[in-house]
């Protein structure tokens, strides 16, 4: 394998499968752990100036009413249960590994690739009445928020989309060479996977109900 | 596997050491075989990356410092033609020969932007951290190698996209490198959607860089090379990485708002009823301007320690080495730099005194602001206390290291001023500010950067750099430094103001005017002084090979080779002792290296 990859340099570090001794984790988990908490700032962000511009507009949304009565609270409920779904197939694809079951992998990690695209579906349907309505972004800030923040979670989700994708197709190959480092990528993706769950978790009561 | 030492640190060799020669040879002869694309190019080596990093850095810091040296001859002679530059720069930047505002605009935000993001942070980070990070804990690679390449490639379009804005219809992004709102969402020049675009790369690099540096130095050190016996350079990076990884995305959030302010026409930096050249703009408002402030200084507040921590980390190597003696307050010097990281993240608002946020918070802040001053007296005290007692070489990294001391002091001292709210009601915005840190980040964080150029060099090419040249450089960019930056602090004292285009139409500004004409000589001056290091730094390849360890030094990076292969250490080092091992007494020689067993 090292002299096949141009980036043989892999073959030298230590720790990309068996744990370390102090930490007791592999590189690539220290690694997702900390691009995670870059992620939980980026949200942050996004969320502090939702606060602050609620906090700050005479009344919420802006052009009078409830969020729920703007923004379509079924729709939202299934792709809630959708992307809860996604997280519990996409720990089954692990825990299928961990079995040495690959067939039994491939259906659930398929899973959930189809679910996020379902989520992505609704989530169009979604937009596009609003758009409809002729309620873009610019319509106002109540738009603007909704609109940019769970676009930046729907970008989130095509990135698992693209990542899983490719460790159920051209990234399976892992499996053959080193089986222990291709389950802990998948661990790792099922990590990143479950924290776009976790924001839409958020995301939804503060955006749909509150 | 060996137990854990009392250190905390462990082995990764034991059982692997087997596989780790194996893989090595191996690599070894496959190393060769590496086209040139591979090999020089979209390179996984962390040597290489560093290398890529610090040579495009120092391109754009030469890009950055040239905007300057334009700006500068408009304030020195404001209105005067440019002759043949004002021809080369064409009709609508400098209409027969004399500056447009509009591009002195473009020229003040760019400035900024260049040497912060694409010169300081990169060169500090990206090359040295890169370069020397792994070889000083005695690593093959960094932990990522294609997410080390990721970064490089992330860094250089955005770079690059950022340059190219200057041809964009309209020009670059002009409102100021810190690009506040209202103005820079109302402005129609596409160079500021640019800007935003080439900004969210730049974050992008360092995000993926800061993730690959903690990992990294978390799992990769060699065995015994626990978090006491860490040189303090490493420490300087670990922290660093923690403040890029935390701060950084909360800019990438505001520049995705400002995105979209731009680009979807909402209103997130934009408030109800504003009226601009008399009428009121057709936005929905409802937005804040100041929360762009806010998550703006967010970052660029951690940021200022991201630019001076690297520095902090070479000089404390420099020192120790020249010195001939170990630190003074290695432990300390650790604590603070953590305390300083911590702290960091609480002080942002002391760029916001003036915006009327409120008396409450601009307690708090310049609270902080006092606080955060204690830690980093101690790492100068430290530093000055390390000089005392030693056998000084005053080679030419230390010339420059031991000049970072008073001029990082200067530019921290002149900073209390600006954080206590009551002197920074008249200092706020005016050249005093300018003066205030560039003289932490131009003759301070610059001038560790030569340091660490001239100490590493060897490393990276086995040559040393001519010491003669060296010393011209230093000496002629110390002068020069000085000669810009301190009239500075009497202009900002006389009230002249950072933006102005004309400093002259002010009488106060009048009265003053012949300091502008100094620091713009000493400014061009500056870059005269930079030629000697330039053809130094080409020219040294030709040398002789230096021997190995040329400066006698304790820490790892000196058990590689002079450069080091692929993979670069011959077998899995070993550390046996603190990292400042110098003048121990009992010894037959100064300097007892971290590497070295036992005789």
């Amino acid at each position: 394998m090292a002299e096949a990859s141009p980036y043989a340099a892999d073959a030298l570090i230590p720790h990309t499968v068996e744990p370390h001794p102090v930490t007791g984790i592999p590189n690539g988990k220290l690694g997702i752990w900390l691009f995670l908490a870059s992620e939980v700032m980026l949200f942050g962000a996004l969320f502090s100036t939702y606060v602050v511009i609620r906090t700050t507009a005479p009344h919420w949304p802006p052009e009078g009413g409830l969020s729920s009565e703007i923004l379509n609270v079924p729709l939202a409920t299934v792709n809630t249960a959708v992307l809860i779904t996604s997280s519990i197939t996409m720990v089954l694809s692990w825990a299928s590994l961990k079995m040495q079951n690959l067939p039994r992998f491939r259906l659930w990690l398929g899973s959930t690739i189809a679910l996020a695209f379902v989520f992505l579906v609704i989530k169009y349907f979604e937009y596009t009445h609003k758009f409809e309505l002729g309620h873009y972004p610019s319509h106002d800030n109540f738009y603007a928020v909704y609109f940019t923040l769970t676009g930046l979670h729907g970008v989130h989700v095509i990135g698992g989309i693209i990542v899983n994708t490719f460790l159920l197709t051209a990234g399976s190959r892992m499996w053959a060479t080193e089986p222990e480092r291709f389950t802990n990528r998948i661990e790792n993706a099922g990590l990143y996977w479950h924290f776009v769950e976790l924001v839409w978790i958020f995301l939804f009561p503060s955006l749909y109900l509150l | 596997m060996t137990a854990p030492t009392t250190h905390g640190a462990t082995t990764h060799a034991g059982g692997n050491e087997h596989s780790h020669d194996q893989d090595h040879g191996h690599e070894h002869a496959h190393g060769h075989e590496l086209p040139f694309w591979r090999k020089y190019i979209f390179s996984v080596d962390h040597k290489m990356i560093g290398l890529q990093y610090g040579l495009t850095a120092l391109v754009f810091l030469l890009v950055g410092f040239s905007l300057m040296m334009l700006m500068r001859w408009q304030l020195a002679y404001p209105g005067r033609p440019l002759g043949w530059v004002g021809k080369l720069l064409g009709e609508n930047a400098m209409p027969g020969g004399v500056m447009a505002p509009e591009f002195y605009n473009q020229l003040g935000a760019m400035h900024g932007t260049i040497m912060v993001f694409m010169g300081i942070v990169p060169l500090a980070v990206g090359a040295f951290g890169n370069y020397v990070v792994p070889l000083q804990i005695g690593a093959p690679d960094m932990a990522f190698p294609r997410l080390n390449m990721a970064s490089y490639w992330a860094f250089l379009p955005g770079g690059l996209l950022m340059i190219y804005s200057f041809f964009m219809p309209g020009g670059a992004a002009q409102s100021g490198w810190t690009n506040y709102p209202p103005l820079s969402v109302l402005t129609q020049v596409p160079g500021q959607t640019m800007w935003l675009f080439a900004m969210v790369l730049l974050i992008t690099s360092s995000l993926l860089g800061s993730i690959n540096f903690i990992v990294t130095i978390v799992q990769l050190r060699a065995k015994g090379l626990g978090f006491w016996r860490l040189p303090f350079f490493v420490h300087a990076q670990f922290v660093t990485s923690f403040l890029l990884l935390l701060a950084f995305p909360p800019l990438e959030a505001a520049a995705v708002l400002q995105l979209m302010d731009r680009l979807a026409g909402t209103s997130f930096f934009l408030p109800t009823g504003l009226v601009v050249s008399g009428e009121q703009l057709k936005v929905a408002g409802g937005g804040s301007p100041l929360l762009w402030q806010h998550l703006f200084w967010f970052l660029a507040h951690p940021e200022v320690y991201v630019l001076i921590l690297p520095a902090m980390g070479i000089v404390a190597e420099v020192i120790a080495n020249n010195t001939r003696k170990p630190l003074w307050g290695y432990r300390l010097l650790v604590y603070s730099v953590i305390f300083l990281g911590f702290m960091s993240f609480v002080v942002w608002a002391h760029h916001m005194f003036m915006t009327g946020m409120g008396t409450t918070m601009s307690t708090f802040f310049q609270t902080t602001t006092m606080i955060i001053s204690i830690p980093s007296v101690i790492i100068l005290t430290c530093f000055l206390m390390s000089l005392y007692g030693g056998a000084i070489r005053f080679t030419t990294p230390m010339l420059f290291a031991t000049a970072f001391l008073p001029m990082f002091a200067i530019g921290g001292l002149t900073g209390l001023p600006l954080g206590l709210t009551a002197s920074d009601i008249y200092l706020h915005d005016t050249f005093y500010v300018i003066g205030h840190f560039h003289y932490v980040v131009a003759p301070g964080t610059i001038f560790a950067l030569f340091a660490g150029i001239y100490y590493w060099y060897p490393k990276a090419t086995g040559k040393q750099m001519d010491p003669t040249l060296g010393k011209i450089h230093f000496w002629l960019s110390f002068l020069c430094m000085n000669g810009i930056f301190m009239p500075m602090f009497f202009q900002g004292m006389a009230g002249l103001s950072r933006r102005l285009y004309d400093p002259t139409i002010y009488a106060h500004g009048r009265a003053i005017q012949s300091l502008n004409v100094v620091i713009s000589w000493s400014a061009w001056g500056l870059f005269l002084a930079q030629l000697p290091f330039i053809w130094n730094f080409f020219s040294s390849l030709a040398r002789a090979r230096a021997v190995e360890n040329p400066w006698s030094a304790t820490t790892l990076e000196w058990a590689a080779p002079s450069p080091p292969t692929h993979g670069n250490f011959p077998t899995p080092p070993v550390v046996y002792r603190e990292p400042y091992e110098y003048s121990v007494p009992g010894q037959t020689s100064d300097f007892h290296p971290q590497f070295a067993g036992e005789a």
